[in-house]
Order: C-alpha cells, then sequence, then structure tokens
C-alpha cells in the first residue's frame, strides 16, 4: 500500500501521465519544420524592425538629401556607410524606407486579416449552421465576388472610394473574405452533426452557444492556416495596389509605391527597383513558410501521416 | 450527364444576375452623377443636366434602368466608352486575344514545367531535388510578380540586351489581324522574321504570367502524388512486377490529376489579376492595361463592361472546367 502510494508521489511517473498541453504539442509539429522555424524567426525580426522603426532607420524616411541623389549601395562604386543601400531618386535612405515600409506592410496584413476573418467567420458560421435559404444566399453572393478576379476588383472598389492605403484595406479585405466563408461553412458543416454537438444541444445549449462555444473552436484550425495566408496575399495585393498607384500614395514609405516611384530609373539604378521588391519577397516567403508549419501543426490528417 | 450541364448553368444564371448587378451600380456609386461623369468637368446648367438625364433614361426608376442594362447586355450591348465611344464590346474583343495569347503561353509553360517539377518531387520525397523543387515553388508562390517582372526587364532587356522591353512584335513589322494572335498572324504573313520577333516579345511576359500557376500547379502535384502513391492499388501494381515509370505514369498520375485539374481551372482568375500587372509592366496592349488605363482615365463606362465581361469569361471557364471535371470524374455528376 505505502509502496503505490510512493510510487504515484513520484514526480516523474506523474509526468508522464499528463497529456502534453496544447502548446507544447503545437511547437512539438511546428518545430519539426525547419523551414517553418526560418520564417518565424525573419518574420519576429521584421516585426521587431517595424516596432522599433524610429530606433533602427538610420535616417529619416522622408528627408531628402539633395547632394547625394540615386546613390549606390555601399559595395558598388560612390557607395558609402552612411547609405548602405543607397538613396533614391529625391535623396531619401532606401534602407530607412524600407525599414518604416515594413510597419505599413504589417499593419496592412493585419487590418485585412481581422477584418476578413471577423466577417468571413461570422457570415460562415451562420451559413452553415442554419443551412437552407440563408446559406444559399449567402454562398451565391460569395460566387458572385469570386466570379472578379481578386486584384481586378480591389482595383475598381478603389477607383470608387478613392485611392489611398485605408480604401485599399476596405477592398483587399473584401476580395479576400470569401475564402473564410467557404472554410468556415465547410468546417461548421462537418462538426454540426457530430455527437458532441448533438450532446450539447440536447443538454439544453442555445443556438449562440452552439455556434460560438461548442462548434467555432473546433474549426479554427484550417482558419488559422488561411490567415496565415491570407496575411501574405494581403500584403502583395497592397504592394500591387500601391504598384498601381491605387494604393498608399507616393510619399508614404511603402515597398509597393516605392517600386511604382522607382519604376522611371530601372535602367540606370537597379537598387531603387530592386530593394523594396526583395523586401516584399522576403517577408511574404517568411509568412508562407510559417502557414506551412502551421498546417503541419495543425492539420490532424498530415500529422500523423 | 444533361442534368448535370443543365444544372451547372442553372447556378450560373444568379451568379450572372448578381454579377450585372455590382457592374451596373458601380457607376452609381461612383461621387457624382453619370452625367457630370460623361460631360467631365465642365459647368452645366440645370436645365442642359436634366435634358441629358432623360435622354440618357437615367431620370426613370432605378429598377427600369437596370432591366435596360440587363436587356442590353443579352443583346451585346455593353455600353460605349466616354472617351474614344466605342463600343466596349469592340474594344474588348480586339484586345482580348493578346491577353488569351499571353494567359495560354503561361498556362502551357506552368503545365509543362510544373506537373513533371510535381512528380519528380512526390517520387524523391525527402531528396534534395525534392528539397529544391519545393523550395522554388515556396519562392515563386511568394513572388511580387511586378517586381519580377522589373528584375527580368534589368537582366535581360537592359543588361544582357536580349529581348524587348515592351509591345508584342517589333515595328518593323506589319500585318493584318487574323486570329488575333501574335504567334499564328506572324507565321501567316509569311514575313521572315517576323515569328521571331513575336517569339521574343512573348517571352518575359509569359515567364512573369507563369511563376505563380507554375508554383501552385507543383505544389498541388506534389500533394496529390504523394497521396494517391499511398494507395493500395500502387502498392498491388508495383508489386505485380509492373515497371516503376509504369506505376506512376499511368496508375497514379491519372488519378492524381483530378485534383490537379481543378487547380489548374482555378489559375484562370489567377491569371487574369496577374495580366492586369504583367501587361502594366510590359505594356502588352491586352484586357489587363486596358483595365488600369480605363480606371485612370476615369472612363467608367469602359470600366463597366469591362468588368462585366471579364467575369463573363471566368465564370465560362469556371462552367468548363466544370464540365471537363464531371467527364473525367463520373463520381461528382451525381
Amino acid at each position: 500500500m505505502t509502496a503505490i502510494q510512493s510510487k504515484a508521489a513520484d514526480p516523474k511517473v506523474a509526468e508522464a501521465k499528463t497529456p502534453p498541453s496544447g502548446l507544447s504539442e503545437f511547437w512539438f509539429y511546428f518545430s519539426r519544420n525547419k523551414g517553418a522555424v526560418i520564417g518565424l524567426v525573419i518574420f519576429l525580426i521584421i516585426l521587431f524592425v517595424a516596432i522599433f522603426a524610429p530606433f533602427v532607420a538610420p535616417h529619416s524616411p522622408s528627408i531628402q538629401n539633395r547632394e547625394l541623389l540615386l546613390m549606390p549601395p555601399v559595395w558598388e562604386q560612390g557607395g558609402s556607410w552612411g547609405h548602405i543601400l543607397g538613396t533614391d531618386a529625391v535623396g531619401r535612405d532606401i534602407l530607412s524606407r524600407l525599414i518604416y515600409g515594413a510597419r505599413f506592410s504589417l499593419f496592412i496584413g493585419l487590418v485585412v486579416v481581422t477584418l476578413s476573418v471577423i466577417s468571413g467567420v461570422l457570415i460562415g458560421l451562420v451559413a452553415g449552421y442554419f443551412r437552407g435559404r440563408i446559406d444559399t444566399f449567402i454562398m451565391r453572393i460569395m460566387d458572385i465576388i469570386l466570379a472578379f478576379p481578386s486584384l481586378l476588383l480591389a482595383l475598381v472598389l478603389v477607383a470608387v472610394l478613392g485611392p489611398g492605403l485605408l480604401n485599399a484595406m476596405i477592398a483587399i479585405s473584401l476580395v479576400n473574405q470569401p475564402h473564410f466563408v467557404r472554410l468556415t461553412r465547410a468546417a461548421v458543416m462537418t462538426e454540426r452533426t457530430k455527437d458532441y454537438v448533438v450532446g450539447s444541444k440536447v443538454a439544453g445549449a442555445g443556438t449562440l452557444r452552439l455556434m460560438f462555444l461548442t462548434i467555432l473552436p473546433n474549426c479554427l484550425a484550417p482558419l488559422i492556416v488561411q490567415a496565415t495566408l491570407a496575411f501574405s496575399a494581403a500584403i502583395l495585393d497592397a504592394a500591387a495596389l500601391g504598384f498601381l498607384g491605387m494604393g498608399a500614395q507616393p510619399p508614404t514609405p511603402e515597398w509597393g509605391t516605392m517600386l511604382a516611384e522607382a519604376r522611371e530609373f530601372i535602367q540606370r539604378a537597379w537598387w531603387v527597383v530592386t530593394f523594396p521588391g526583395l523586401a516584399i519577397l522576403i517577408t511574404v516567403l517568411a509568412i508562407n513558410l510559417m502557414g506551412d508549419g502551421l498546417r503541419d501543426a495543425l492539420d490532424p490528417k498530415l500529422k500523423r501521416s | 450527364m444533361l442534368r448535370f450541364i443543365l444544372g451547372r448553368l442553372a447556378v450560373l444564371i444568379p451568379t450572372f444576375i448578381g454579377v450585372s448587378i455590382i457592374a451596373f451600380s458601380f457607376i452609381r456609386l461612383l461621387p457624382g452623377d453619370p452625367v457630370m461623369l460623361m460631360s467631365g468637368e465642365r459647368v452645366m446648367s440645370p436645365e442642359r443636366h436634366a435634358e441629358l438625364m432623360s435622354q440618357l433614361g437615367l431620370d426613370r426608376p432605378m429598377y427600369l434602368q437596370y432591366l435596360d442594362y440587363l436587356g442590353g447586355l443579352v443583346t451585346g450591348d455593353f455600353g460605349s466608352s466616354i472617351v474614344t465611344k466605342r463600343p466596349v464590346l469592340d474594344d474588348f474583343l480586339q484586345l482580348f486575344p493578346a491577353t488569351l495569347e499571353l494567359s495560354l503561353c503561361a498556362i502551357i509553360v506552368a503545365v509543362c514545367l510544373g506537373i513533371p517539377a510535381g512528380v519528380l518531387a512526390a517520387v524523391k520525397r525527402g531528396s534534395w531535388l525534392d528539397q529544391t523543387v519545393m523550395g522554388a515553388a515556396l519562392v515563386g508562390y511568394s513572388m511580387p510578380i511586378f517586381w519580377w517582372g522589373l528584375l527580368l526587364i534589368i537582366f535581360f532587356s537592359g543588361y544582357l540586351g536580349w529581348t524587348p522591353v515592351s509591345g508584342r512584335i517589333s515595328l518593323m513589322y506589319f500585318f493584318p489581324q487574323v486570329t488575333g494572335f501574335m504567334l499564328i498572324d506572324s507565321l501567316l504573313s509569311g514575313q521572315a522574321g517576323a515569328f521571331k520577333s513575336a517569339v521574343t516579345y512573348l517571352i518575359l511576359p509569359t515567364i512573369v504570367l507563369a511563376t505563380i500557376p507554375l508554383a501552385v500547379i507543383a505544389r498541388q502535384t506534389r500533394s496529390a502524388m504523394l497521396e494517391v502513391l499511398g494507395e493500395d492499388y500502387v502498392r498491388t501494381a508495383r508489386s505485380k512486377g509492373l515497371a516503376p515509370l509504369r506505376v506512376v505514369g499511368i496508375h497514379a498520375l491519372r488519378n492524381a490529376m483530378i485534383p490537379v485539374i481543378t487547380t489548374i481551372g482555378l489559375q484562370v482568375g489567377v491569371l487574369l489579376a496577374g495580366a492586369i500587372l504583367t501587361e502594366t509592366i510590359f505594356s502588352w496592349p491586352g484586357i489587363g492595361k486596358w483595365m488600369v488605363d480605363s480606371v485612370f482615365k476615369r472612363d467608367y463606362a469602359v470600366v463597366q463592361g469591362g468588368l462585366m465581361l471579364i467575369a463573363g469569361v471566368i465564370m465560362l471557364v469556371n462552367l468548363i472546367v466544370d464540365l471537363l471535371y464531371g467527364l473525367i470524374n463520373p463520381r461528382i455528376r451525381h
């Protein structure tokens, strides 16, 4: 008797019996994907740089140095350590503009994902839970939005609302939202008839409780993965709108807008064109790498294989 | 099969009506009214304004205006440009072959490279080849293609001087448009060097436009192949002693193709969105550049008609993909 008691009190045994917490299990699968960890590290660096931009950036993003127009980066002839990535056509430090630009891109991604996730999940939840006519109606509307190429619809919406960063974000959220609606609806439809949902319904749970507390938490995995992809897609779309002159307006140091401004110098100053695009590529790539890792960690179908 | 086709068409009708409502209301959502938009910034007396409104039928109830618009669409009237006064449909039909030619070349490149790359990566799972292909695919998938196009121009047109920067063919060549496809027309013209010129103009835009579909197709093919390679019938085929090439190429690939074909179909929207950027960079005279230019010229009648036509093209292609899908995969017909 005493022997059994002392065994149960042994901390090692007790530890082994508690299942790993959700977070540590998640980290176990996420960290097995090396690319995902690299993506996470790069993303955290970009996030840090964006938050502390005024301290990290060597110069102001808007001060024009008339004596140093189109100065090449430091490793080219004529470059200097004062402006590591060179200067643009009006003498602004490119590195500083890129650092401040990270703020815009991450902010755009965050706002777009928040807007489209909240609206998309709500609408998808309603469609998948209630089914019937309301479902048909919602899905037809989503079909209509999806019948347009997303960038074209965003472009036209911005033309209606007026060019600018805020309107670009609204437009991109709107064209992104059908993906969340469809995904939530599909997940809700498979969960809805499962025993645990029927069980809590029988136990007297109300509609809202069933929708938000019983069903929704079990649909989150694909939504998180999609949100990551939407984050990177939003950054790309916003940069594309900026590039077309319909997103953030100059002199905002948004990466797409910087590219649009740099286009005319394409033949004589390659660095003005190269670095903003590289910044977009690295950021989007880091987020997509993380997305792949999240999918491995959260998708139960792939997990055990 | 007929029921399946009719069912698909029935779903398309509400979507078409919805799209037309969006295109119809688009012009009315803009600040100012259509008459002010069409007349430009000129000052106009209230009488003249009212006269124009009634001339254009804009003083009638909204639903009647919409029905008129819908009637116009059905009979092929997509409105006329405010700037050039040309019917939107004429411009569209003239410019669409350029976009179609570019998109077809891009999708052919994407399919011909993406499927073998995905199959190889799946067969050699975990090898350096797999990692390289999937790494490249992820980069391609994350690529801001408007920047990618500029980089290619810097390197191939600027530094090496191999390819031209913009347009569809050298100005040296002039021949009538027969099909609207520059590659075919240049061959038909019989002019020496015309075809070669058209090809050099086409290469860079094709690479740029193919990048994202190529990456998506390669990733999709790999995961579809991996799923199929684990199936019992593939193991059976292997244990029967069939040649590995036959197992992969015939038994596995055929079934893995079903989700891949859906993916290829879904790329049409991606291609048309990509065409907006690609055509802008390379001054390619297609519908993407046409739409962007019209937005900037505030030629909203063209934007309205163009939206409708482009959405129509996408719906049509999606329908064809759905039908093809039903043809290869009889299960979904029911």
